[in-house]
């Protein structure tokens, strides 16, 4: 899971497909976390709560990363990424 | 008294505060007279701690006088015993020294109201005649040698800023940086002689060493090469290149003193400090800063005593810079560069008479000579120059050739002048006769050669003053037509008189019951036949003077020109100055100094240059690489994380 969301994040085009690849590489790592801490030290609760917080976060950062894309896409009329080059030294 | 002591030196360095902070906003006269009450004060405090010091009863077991620490700071330790200190000692030249600074000083204050009135930054010249005393104060009541030398640097940089205090001109500039110069090369062989002094004996007080070195005397053991006792022990035996390491550590303390009083090798900046304004060299480059050297001397006195060799070189310098200055005064024609050499001449007399002083010759005559002739001459060298800026204040010029015939017009001046002019030539009711008697007298109990070398050159001394004098007095004026000179204002006057009153009766002050090299009691008597001669010589030169000089006549002109190499050498000060120049420009910027900025240039700079170019040559090349792709960063970014995930994974297993 967490490699499909590093191949959609190198490959896709689309500033909206490639922040799906990034959501889907969090959850990769949320469900990491909450499995090992389940079968390596099944009495502690670290790994669960790490996860929450992690899910929480991501909420807020897809919710700035898409107010970002929206702001891009009024100012650029674009959203594909090979276009959005004007960083460029 | 400590209380006392204390505003003495805090006064001023108030002062200078004030005046220097605050000076801008206050008018001329309430800056001038601020640093007159300041002064004033001072010079009361002063001469009551000089006076209750030298009636009270402050005397040791023998019956000498003893030196009296009256408080003594921790400043800086750098081991158990190496410890800086700040404090106040008393003792009788320090004492002496505590009539003479505030005197000068006081005076030069209530002149320069008069002489400076209207210049502009007449605020920031009190303000800086506040320093220089406070320095100079600081400098006297030293109890340990480092003291003395951060106030020794002190004096040094009042100095400068008060010879450049005409920033405009470029003579001043540059005259104040050479004097700067000069002055802190010689300190740098004082510095060393400290190192040295203090590594020995792991001590700075000045009650410490020089209590050693007298008892060390007494012991007998003035050798070259010990043994010494006490904290003197580790000179035991020490020699380098040649000369025992307490030579090279008094030859070196007495470098720092040769170039602040103005000695033979780095006199140079003497003449040129001539640039500040004339009270400023009557205070610092006449009466007090110049005799710092002297003064060096004299309170490192005993030590000296234990090394003969290094008495020799001050007794040689000495009568060198003597007899040169002499002849070089001879032939001047602005006249504080005559008075300028006089006072080279007359430290020198000062050197010459430390540097021949033996305890067993008149239980140390020298040096109460030595003494009493700072005293006599700080107040008539004073005067002499207070009359020349009189002088210079109503002609507005500096070379006597416009100055002709002036006694009808300035009687005040001239009297006193002429009062100055006989105590420095040594006629006997004059204070100046005394003290150089005193010295001639020492000389000639040394040996015969010092004596006459002395004498013939206080007959030098004799002459050039007096030609000095018939050529501002009497010659018959050419063109005076402008305007007619007059005596300065009050203000100016009274110094004058009262330094002329000081120098008439001086020499009756019985000296060596006061200033004695141990602190016992001295009787002065005066030699008959050393005075006789002395005075002889004195009035033969005067009258030579007075035929050559008395109006004008080609006389001089043809002595001139018949000894004509003689004459141009001496008129352009036996080419010191191009010497000098010559070294410094041709040997030490060409041979020294080129090669060096040539290295720094190629070498060094290329290294640094070479450092750039390589950097910013890489960036260009790799600058393809930040394209604005995001796609491409994250890319690289995974490539080099597996890279490194690998090497870790093939490193751990």
């Amino acid at each position: 899971m967490f490699c499909c969301g590093v191949y959609g994040f190198i490959t896709r085009k689309n500033l909206i497909a490639i922040l799906i690849s990034l959501e889907l590489m969090l959850n990769a790592v949320d469900i990491n976390f909450v499995v090992f801490n389940r079968f390596l030290y099944p009495g502690q609760m670290e790994g669960m709560m790490f996860t929450l917080f992690a899910i929480a976060i991501a909420a807020a950062e897809t919710g700035l990363a898409i107010a970002i894309i929206v702001n891009l896409f009024r100012w650029a009329r674009n959203i594909d990424i090979r276009d959005l080059n004007k960083m460029k030294l | 008294m400590e209380i006392i002591s204390i505003f003495i030196l805090c006064i001023p360095l108030f002062m200078f505060l004030l005046l220097g902070l605050t000076g801008m906003k206050m008018s001329h006269k309430l800056a001038g007279i601020l640093g007159c009450l300041g002064m004033g004060t001072v010079l009361v405090l002063s001469y009551w701690t000089a006076f209750s010091y030298f009636f009270g009863d402050f005397y040791t077991a023998g019956g000498d006088r003893a030196a009296l620490v009256l408080w003594n700071v921790d400043w800086l330790a750098f081991t158990q015993n190496l410890v800086i200190r700040l404090g106040f000692m008393l003792d009788p030249i320090s004492a002496m020294m505590l009539i003479v600074i505030p005197t000068i000083s006081f005076m030069v204050h209530l002149y320069s109201m008069g002489y400076m009135e209207g210049e502009k930054g007449f605020q920031r010249y009190f303000a800086f005649l506040s320093l220089f005393s406070f320095s100079m104060l600081g400098l006297v009541v030293a109890t340990n040698i480092f003291q003395m030398y951060i106030f020794w640097e002190l004096v040094g940089a009042s100095s400068y800023l008060l010879i450049g205090f005409f920033y405009k001109l470029p003579s001043a500039v540059s005259a104040s940086k050479k004097a700067f110069i000069v002055t802190r090369f010689a300190d740098l062989g004082f510095l060393l002689g400290i190192l040295i002094l203090s590594f020995c004996t792991q001590t700075f007080d000045f009650i410490d060493i020089t209590s050693c070195a007298v008892a060390n005397y007494d012991a007998g053991v003035a050798s070259f090469t010990g043994p010494f006792t006490g904290i003197l022990t580790s000179f035991s035996g020490m020699t380098f290149l040649g000369a025992s390491t307490l030579t090279w550590a008094l030859v070196l303390i007495f470098m720092g003193g040769m170039g602040k009083s103005a000695m033979l090798p780095l006199h140079i900046w003497l003449p040129d400090a001539m640039e500040g304004p004339t009270p400023v060299s009557a205070l610092i480059h006449a009466a007090t800063m110049v005799v710092a050297g002297v003064y060096l001397v004299a309170r490192l006195f005993p030590l000296y005593l234990l090394e003969m060799s290094a008495m020799n070189i001050i007794a040689i310098v000495g009568c060198i810079t003597a007899f040169y200055a002499a002849v070089v005064a001879c032939t001047q024609i602005d006249i504080k560069r005559v008075l300028a050499f006089s006072t080279i001449s007359q430290i020198a007399f000062m050197v010459t008479a430390l540097g021949i002083a033996r305890p067993e010759i008149h239980e140390g005559l020298g040096f109460m000579a030595s003494m009493f002739h700072l005293f006599t001459h700080a107040m008539f060298k004073a005067l002499l120059f207070l009359g020349a800026g009189a002088l210079i204040h109503a002609v507005h010029s500096n070379n006597y050739t416009a100055m002709h015939g002036l006694r009808k017009y300035m009687p005040v001046t001239h009297i006193t002048f002429l009062i100055g002019c006989l105590a420095i030539a040594g006629i006997p009711p004059f204070s100046g006769f005394f003290s150089k008697d005193e010295i001639l007298a020492a000389a000639f109990e040394n040996h015969w050669f010092w004596g006459a070398w002395l004498t013939m050159v206080a007959g030098l001394t004799a002459f050039y003053m007096f030609r000095l004098y018939y050529m501002i007095f009497w010659w018959k004026e050419h063109d005076c037509a402008h305007h007619t000179p007059h005596d300065a204002p009050m203000v100016m006057s009274i110094p004058l008189i009262f330094l002329a009153a000081v120098s008439c009766v001086a020499g009756f002050i019985p000296f060596g019951h006061f200033v004695t090299w141990n602190g016992a009691n001295y009787d002065i008597h005066i030699v008959g036949w050393v005075a006789i001669t002395s005075i002889c010589v004195a009035v033969l030169a005067i009258l030579l003077a007075t035929k050559m000089y008395i109006k004008e006549n080609p006389l001089p002109d043809r002595l001139a020109s018949t000894f004509n190499g003689l004459w141009t050498a001496a008129y352009h000060r036996f080419y010191w100055d191009e010497l000098y120049m010559w070294i410094t420009h041709k040997v030490i910027f060409q041979c020294v100094c080129r090669p060096i900025a040539w290295f720094d240039r190629h070498i060094i700079d290329g290294t640094m240059d070479g450092f750039a170019k390589v950097t910013q040559w890489t960036s260009w090349q790799i600058r393809g690489l930040q394209s604005g792709n995001v796609q491409f960063y994250v890319w690289i970014y995974l490539v080099g994380a597996l890279a490194l995930g690998t090497i870790a994974w093939i490193c751990l297993l």
